[in-house]
């Protein structure tokens, strides 16, 4: 990896008794699509408006491209773009009226970096005289994005950009943040879908104020101790409380279309399970091992923690 | 789940905004005790017809039925007998959780007996009476959604619809929230949801999408799996989006 974008060293933050961010250290590559995965209060926010400059850590130090964020903030703010995780544009001004005032602050047009912006921007135009406050949640979502790249930040710092976002806007928001890496721009994203985590090059999974784990994705999900079983029969909900009952179960929980289970020493075979099942009235019942994902990692770092609390 | 029980009804359902057709010629029933998820994308016109479902707004056209009441002249017997909650809005964050149990309990006329021993109750069930004198914005988000649930359905309600209830939420609070949500429909009460989260469109009995105001299918998860040969609703949903 070239040099780093990022090195966070240490920071801790807190509000009061409630300790945000406990002893966070980590770095981004230039160039690099890094996702901050973890749900609503895990710190991703905290981390975030520190490292824009709009929040001070308590400890630890934080340098973008090199300059402190505490003390060299008004560098920092020229070549950064932030996308708060709500919607931080001027509802009563029109979409082309935005854009301008984000690129007059900067100094800049929307002439010089047209080409940032252009295959986002043109899905709006049709909307350009629009009050902002008056668009749907994508468009609205999309013209933020606009906004924050006026500027041609070096680094794109995105607060849950796809938080409320239906699936279909999702899949276009990250195939615009693709584009976005190809021209060299680094980002750091955050998010609490967890389907989003295998679209980065690198992630952290955070979860109250802690990072529990930081890799590439795959390697996270790989690094899982234990076989996972999935299961699924026609009534999914006696048949998750029926799992809960079969020897040597340990961890039982839905996901989605089957319910995901591990198992210490005992039960170790399909055929017993199944007979198990049967033996309970369940028909059509499906057993498979299956290779962990991402949700599955982040469900077993979350007890672990809880565990040594 | 019983097909022969609906307790809800809709017919042709129309809704226009001037000339914007937000709703168009909706037609569906969900039955007692079961799990109807409700998906579209953002736009698509799914929080219009939630609104007129809960009695918050009128239909331009068709024929609603609700726990037994019209949408047009009976809204008010809709609302005492549904149950509703959102991410955005569920509890009130400067009351704690006592009183916005106390609360609820009130508006829905519940008895102080009632109030108190169902009080008791949900602070069992939820594990939470430690924090019982705590403000709801001093909770975990977690906590907080499994709570406004439980209080969304403190009066037995025939039917409880919940938008988005678990966005933001981490995915074991996710999980334990959906098991609330088998016990409830267990319990003989309707849940009707809607979620950005499409693995949990596969914990419904049934699902819906909607786009651009028209419902473009509804069937069991496994069914639409088959129809539309995939083998999540994920891609169901892609591909009925992407064809608008």
């Amino acid at each position: 990896m070239q040099d780093q974008a990022v090195i966070i060293r240490q920071v801790s933050k807190s509000y009061g008794n409630t300790r945000a961010l406990r002893d966070i250290s980590f770095q981004v590559g230039k160039g690099e699509l890094f996702g901050l995965i973890g749900p609503d209060g895990a710190g991703k926010t905290s981390l975030f408006r520190i490292l824009t400059t709009l929040l001070l850590p308590d400890q630890g130090s934080v340098t973008i491209e090199g300059y402190d964020v505490v003390k060299q903030y008004r560098k920092i703010r020229n070549l950064a773009g932030y996308m708060p995780g709500r919607f931080s544009l001027y509802q009563d001004l029109s979409v082309e009226e935005n854009l301008k005032f984000f690129a007059t602050i900067f100094g800049t047009t929307i002439k010089e970096n047209y080409h940032l912006i252009r295959d986002i921007y043109v899905q709006i135009e049709p909307f350009k005289d629009r009050l902002a406050g008056k668009l749907s949640g994508g468009m609205k979502q999309k013209l933020a994005l606009c906004c924050c790249l006026v500027h041609k930040p070096a680094i794109l710092v995105l607060d849950e950009p796809t938080t409320g976002v239906d699936a279909i806007s999702r899949k276009e928001f990250w195939e615009m943040l693709g584009r976005l890496k190809a021209e060299g721009i680094t980002i750091l994203v955050s998010t609490p879908y967890m389907d989003e985590a295998s679209l980065c090059d690198r992630i952290a999974l955070i979860e109250k104020g802690s990072i529990m784990a930081i890799d590439r994705p795959e390697n996270i999900s790989g690094s899982f101790s234990k076989p996972i079983w999935a299961v699924r029969s026609r009534e999914m909900y006696p048949l998750l409380i029926d799992l809960r009952q079969y020897p040597g179960v340990e961890k039982v929980y839905l996901f989605g279309q089957y319910i995901h289970l591990t198992l210490g020493n005992e039960g170790q075979e399909p055929g017993r399970m199944k007979k198990f099942l049967e033996d309970k009235g369940h028909e059509e019942v499906e057993i498979k091992v299956i290779t962990p994902g991402i949700e599955d990692s982040f469900i077993e770092l979350m007890s672990q923690q809880k565990r040594h609390e | 789940m019983s097909e022969t029980e609906p307790v809800i009804i809709v017919k042709d359902l129309v809704k226009k905004f001037g000339s914007f057709i937000a709703n168009d010629h909706l037609s569906f029933e969900v039955y007692k005790g079961e799990i109807f998820g409700f998906l579209g994308a953002n736009g698509a016109g799914k929080t219009t017809a939630i609104r007129i479902l809960c009695g918050l707004s009128s239909p331009t056209s068709g024929e609603i039925m609700v726990a037994g009441y019209n949408a047009y002249n009976e809204a008010d017997k809709i609302k005492k007998n549904i149950g509703y909650m959102s991410q955005k809005f569920s509890l009130y964050e400067d009351l704690t959780v006592t009183e916005n149990i106390r609360l609820y309990g009130g508006i829905y006329g519940l008895s102080r007996k009632e109030i108190r021993s169902r009080t008791a109750e949900l602070l069992e069930k939820l594990e939470i009476a430690s924090v019982k004198d705590t403000l709801i914005r001093d909770l975990p988000l977690g906590w907080r959604q499994k709570l406004a649930f439980s209080v969304a359905i403190i009066h037995q309600p025939g039917i409880v619809f919940l938008d988005e209830p678990t966005g933001g939420v981490d995915p074991i609070t996710r999980r334990q929230f959906w098991e609330m949500i088998y016990v409830t429909a267990h319990e003989g009460i309707t849940v009707f949801v809607t979620t950005h989260y499409l693995d949990e469109a596969e914990y419904c009995d049934r699902v819906t999408i909607m786009t651009d105001g028209k419902i473009m299918a509804l069937d069991t998860p496994l069914n639409l799996k088959k129809q539309f040969e995939v083998n999540t609703i994920n891609e169901v949903f892609l591909k009925l989006a992407r064809n608008t």
